[in-house]
């Protein structure tokens, strides 16, 4: 069976993949990049927790021009998973206003990066339409 | 209580391709200019601050060489996009500090042709081996796989989330706020550029990041500005001309991000600007109602719409309906960016933060000419830095 990897590593993979924040002990501020301390109450605890696969898009845009090497059109969006924001792509939607709405719902997919020299598959995460 | 701070004399490029000149001849001009507006020299500035942000780093040394070595302190500013604001205000500072009574800030770039900000230079390539690296443990590059980090979708995104939160913010309102400024820029022969545009021209122009096309983006460009300041003891010794023309910095105000919910995935730039609003409005004992005129941070037409709210311009929620009052057009209640804005007059980074507050004064000095907003007594100027990083000015004419 071909390894694989997940794109960052607040992504856990396997039969349920899901997304997991790093969660101030003290006050509950989430975050899903390594801290040294909570920028909200300044305590260095944390422990994870796992974040709600559904939710509901907040924001988005839909990128027409980007850097060398990035694939175009793709579709960034905030998604509020159930209290916890999350950055992502809206996935497995065609890429345009009448098919990508505000307050859409949405949940978790999965889908393969890419694979590299030793034969190592990345997997990707982001937000499909409730309902694909 | 410390003395009040005046602006004696402050000046702007044009805005627009400068290929002959770096950007050591870029500030240079503008200090120049400046210093010839104060109707003062090199040698009684006691503190120079100076703002760059893609350049090679120690503008302010470079600038020393070409217009004066006086061995005075320098400080070399970057604040993302708030970078001319910051080097305004270390000037500020030191007056208030009473380390000097003069100083200068000087911002100045060269942007043409710069593309996409926030796209980090070359093409992304993949790994060619998965380790994870970084905060975030990524084996590759995330830009496009978990949203955008180039600018226009950002802000795009921000816009997106003012109409998920408050509704009726169309991709055509969000055009209709570009064509203002386009519009509002053909009387600004600094502005990089002049020609008006029609609504459906903006809306069937390159889409850049949903809902902005490329003209509801900043103009990459070239420029310069400077100003000279000075503590209102020095300014009551000068002459005449130079106190009716001196134009009263009643606030001078630096933010950055308190911890907000979210901003941690999307950048929040309406709670620091709000702040930032709360805090100049009562340094300056004026309300929002009482401004003749305001350049905000346009850097897209979707940021335009929610700093109409973060600054109180209207009520919370109503940014919407405020600008189809048409109350931000230069003859509304609340001109917005008679300048053209950083859609139309350009956005060369650190001399916008230092060229808003040139169009401000402009007009509190009554010598705008034909763009000129009669009896202009009190003006806003805003800058926001990704990041983030807000700066708010107040100025008043001279009583």
């Amino acid at each position: 069976m071909t390894q694989q990897v997940p794109l960052v590593d607040y992504l856990v993979l396997g039969d349920r993949p899901h997304l997991v924040a790093h969660e101030c002990v003290q006050c509950g501020a989430r975050y899903f990049d390594r801290r040294n301390a909570c920028a909200r109450c300044f305590s260095a605890d944390f422990r994870n927790v796992e974040v709600p696969g559904e939710g509901e898009v907040t924001a988005f845009t839909i990128v027409a021009f980007a850097a060398p090497g990035v694939r175009v059109p793709f579709v960034p969006a905030v998604v509020d998973c159930k209290g916890t924001a999350v950055r992502a792509n809206l996935i497995n939607v065609p890429a345009d206003p009448e098919h990508v709405r505000l307050g859409m719902p949405v949940r978790l997919a999965t889908y393969v990066v890419g694979t590299d020299d030793s034969g190592t598959e990345a997997i990707g995460f982001g937000f499909e339409p409730v309902g694909v | 209580m410390s003395d009040d701070v005046w602006i004696l004399g402050i000046s702007m490029t044009k805005f627009g391709k400068h290929p002959d000149l770096d950007i050591v001849d870029l500030a240079a001009r503008a200090a120049r200019a400046a210093l010839d507006d104060a109707g003062v020299g090199m040698d009684d500035i006691g503190v120079l601050a100076a703002g760059n942000l893609m350049g090679g780093g120690r503008l302010g040394q470079h600038l020393q060489k070409q217009i004066g070595q006086t061995g005075i302190p320098v400080y070399n500013v970057t604040n993302a996009c708030a970078t001319g604001a910051t080097a305004l205000r270390t000037a500020v500072m030191a007056i208030k500090a009473g380390e000097c009574d003069i100083g200068m800030a000087v911002g100045a770039e060269k942007l043409s042709g710069a593309g996409l900000l926030g796209a980090g230079g070359g093409a992304k390539s993949d790994a060619t081996v998965f380790e994870p690296t970084g905060r975030f443990g990524a084996v590759t590059t995330l830009d496009g796989r978990v949203g955008t980090e180039t600018m226009p979708g950002v802000f795009a995104q921000i816009g997106m989330e003012y109409a998920h939160r408050y509704g009726d913010a169309t991709f055509e309102l969000f055009a209709r706020i570009s064509e203002k400024n386009h519009a509002h820029s053909t009387l600004n022969p600094l502005a990089a550029y002049t020609k008006r545009m029609s609504l459906e021209s903006i809306m069937n122009d390159v889409m850049i990041a949903y809902p902005n096309t490329r003209p509801m983006c900043s103009a990459n460009c070239d420029g310069g500005a400077a100003a000279v300041v000075v503590s209102g003891e020095r300014l009551r010794r000068m002459d005449p001309e130079q106190r009716r023309r001196a134009v009263k910095i009643s606030a001078s105000i630096l933010t950055s991000d308190p911890w907000t919910d979210g901003c941690q995935v999307l950048p929040d730039i309406n709670t620091l600007t709000r702040n930032a609003a709360e805090q100049a409005y009562r340094a300056a004992g004026v309300t929002p109602s009482d401004l003749d005129l305001v350049e905000l941070h346009d850097c897209f037409a979707t940021a335009e719409l929610v700093h109409y709210d973060n600054l109180m311009l209207c009520a919370p929620g109503e940014a919407v309906s405020f600008f189809e009052s048409g109350a931000t057009w230069r003859d509304g209640r609340t001109p917005v960016n008679v300048s053209g804005g950083l859609q139309s007059k350009g956005h060369p980074i650190a001399a916008t933060g230092i060229a808003n507050i040139w169009e401000v004064c402009h007009h509190l000095r009554g010598e705008a000419a034909d763009r000129q907003i009669e009896g202009a007594t009190v003006g806003l100027a805003h800058v926001i830095g990704l990041g983030s990083a807000c700066g708010v000015h107040i100025l008043e004419r001279a009583a």
